[in-house]
């Protein structure tokens, strides 16, 4: 890696990063009332007494991203990556180790603001609020979004409530939600599984215009096709350690033999 | 299954001092810290739009899979009065020497339930949303805030239905009908501000929302709903402490308040002493306190 010489710019900068889950009730059932006491009247001591479980998911991973760079993300099912996703979007707290950002990067989630109750339209609106945009910035990309997801191909969807979508057609409506946003650092947590072939080739495609954008992508993903078709770097966590970084074609070979064996 | 590492890791190991250093270099700042109060309050002003349209969302959300819809916003409080109406004017006959007793009652439920409602939906306003909170950024705040407004919302069309129930009972429209708005203002700012305190402890503790409405139904029978607290005080034997206590109750101001201001037949006289005084104290004590409070834990919402 020849960063020094033409001294990239880097966007996230993760330092010795650990990252524990601390999950209540866990504790077996005999004397889970009074563990639960125990917590609320000591908080902070006996942890494991108290039926609290650590989960130490992420630990001492280091990275540096640079601009205009589109990174993967793989790993077996519970490796963390989802977790170091969230990290980096400041959600979830590091236990030690710091992780540095340049500007606000965002998770490419506006499923939790919608509501499935409402119109398509009314969802458009809400959600692009949810993550920031003004009023305007919605109004004038409002037909984008509606064309990108392709909803009104089939009829005029758009005006019906989110609830009587197939959930293809929901998945895609929300990938446009959230993909209308210009991002410095955006992080998408496997939205491109959903959504027929179609609709994944463009959603590839403004994967990369959002990187032309100067931005950083960072893509979690188990389809190891449309991380070859996005990314140049990745990452390959596995059991919360980072085991391998770098060009996408040699960490993919070595995590293709690995989940043969 | 074992997973032994053929390949160490390759990222090299630099020196801790060393990636701090490269991200000083370049300014960038460290994920997910707590902004500043003057911050804060600039980024909930940005977002005002998405906390109005949250609200909305939220309260046509609620009837959409209703036959009749957004009737259901004013017919619900209707039959809410009309039980009301049934069980103490009808069955009980009470009126506790209170004079139009149905508006009289009417207005206390309403505006009671806008206060209880605003807390409860407060308490989780957190706990019940950490998807949103851990997928988007956003000031925490705009949270409680949307639910405050989403019941002040409610209000109205309950407000409409006791507009309609005043007519009823033959209430004249007065002057005096224009203090609903001040009144308003100042119990949503109350109940903003309450709600942020209870989104805060219902964070770290969920199991408050099993709590609350035991206390919220206690503190609905000291705040004068069903009964004219004024009434009561005038021949009672509560050592001092307790009338004034009953007296600054920030539920029973709002209620009277409002009662004051619908009702013709009741008089100034029946309000308690500096009432205005304790209704603006209350709104700027429960909306600025709360606020500092909620921002206070910022950083931490949503997290383990």
């Amino acid at each position: 890696m020849a960063e020094q010489s033409t001294e990239k710019i880097p966007t996230v900068v993760a330092d010795q990063v650990d990252i524990v889950y601390r999950v209540h009730g866990t504790g077996a059932g005999r004397g889970s009332a009074t563990a639960a006491l125990n917590r609320i009247l000591r908080p902070g001591r006996a942890e494991k007494a108290a039926g609290v479980r650590r989960v130490h998911a992420v630990k001492k991973v280091s990275f540096v991203a640079y601009k205009g760079e589109a990174i993967g993300l793989i790993g077996t099912n519970g490796s963390g990556k989802s977790t170091l996703l969230k990290a980096v979007a400041g959600l979830l707290p590091v236990e030690s180790g710091k992780i540095y950002t340049d500007g606000q990067p965002s998770l490419l989630g506006v499923n939790a603001a919608l509501m499935n109750d409402l119109t398509g339209e009314r969802n458009v609106h809400l959600g692009g609020l949810a993550m920031g945009m003004s009023r305007e910035q919605i109004r004038e990309r409002y037909q984008d979004i509606v064309d990108f997801s392709g909803i009104n191909e089939k009829g005029d969807f758009i005006t019906l409530p989110m609830r009587t979508y197939s959930s293809g057609m929901a998945a895609r409506l929300r990938f446009s939600i959230a993909a209308a946003k210009d991002h410095d650092v955006l992080l998408i947590d496997e939205a491109l599984a959903t959504g027929d072939r179609k609709f994944q080739v463009r959603s590839e495609e403004r994967i990369r215009e959002l990187r032309g954008q100067a931005g950083t992508v960072f893509l979690v993903s188990h389809n190891n096709n449309s991380i070859r078709d996005t990314c140049e770097r990745v990452l390959w966590l596995e059991r919360g350690e980072l085991r391998m970084d770098g060009p996408t074609e040699e960490v993919l070979k070595a995590y293709e033999t690995f989940t043969k064996s | 299954m074992s997973q032994v590492l053929h390949t160490p890791p390759p990222a090299p190991a630099r020196a801790e001092g060393d990636l701090a250093a490269l991200a000083a270099r370049h300014g960038l700042s460290v994920s997910g810290a707590r902004p500043t109060l003057t911050q804060y309050v600039r980024q909930l002003w940005a977002r005002r739009h998405f906390i109005t349209a949250f609200a909305t969302a939220k309260l046509t959300a609620q009837y959409s899979q209703a036959k009749l819809g957004q009737v259901w916003q004013v017919a619900t409080p209707l039959l809410n009065a009309a039980v009301y109406y049934f069980i103490f004017g009808v069955l009980l006959g009470t009126k506790h020497g209170v004079a139009d007793y149905i508006p009289f009652l009417v207005t206390g439920v309403f505006v009671w339930t806008f206060t209880q409602s605003s807390i409860m939906a407060g308490t989780r306003a957190i706990s019940g949303n950490l998807g949103l909170v851990r997928a988007l950024h956003f000031p925490r705040a705009a949270l409680p805030i949307s639910f405050a407004l989403q019941q002040l919302q409610q209000l109205l069309f309950s407000m409409a239905a006791l507009v309609f129930i005043l007519f009823l009972c033959g209430v004249p429209i007065g002057l005096s009908w224009a203090l609903t708005v001040p009144t308003l203002v100042l119990q949503f700012v109350f109940n903003a501000g309450i709600s942020m305190v209870m989104a805060r402890m219902g964070a770290k503790t969920p199991d408050l929302a099993q709590l609350m409405p035991f206390i919220l139904r206690t503190w609905m029978y000291v705040s004068g709903v069903m009964f004219s607290i004024d009434k009561t005080l005038k021949n009672t034997t509560l050592p001092h402490w307790a009338q004034t206590l009953l007296e600054a109750n920030p539920a029973a101001v709002y209620i009277d308040l409002m009662r004051f201001a619908l009702i013709d037949s009741f008089k100034a006289h029946q309000l308690p002493h500096h009432v205005w005084a304790y209704a603006v104290g209350w709104a700027l004590l429960a909306g600025v306190g709360g606020f500092v409070y909620f921002w206070k834990a910022e950083e931490r919402y949503g997290r383990g």
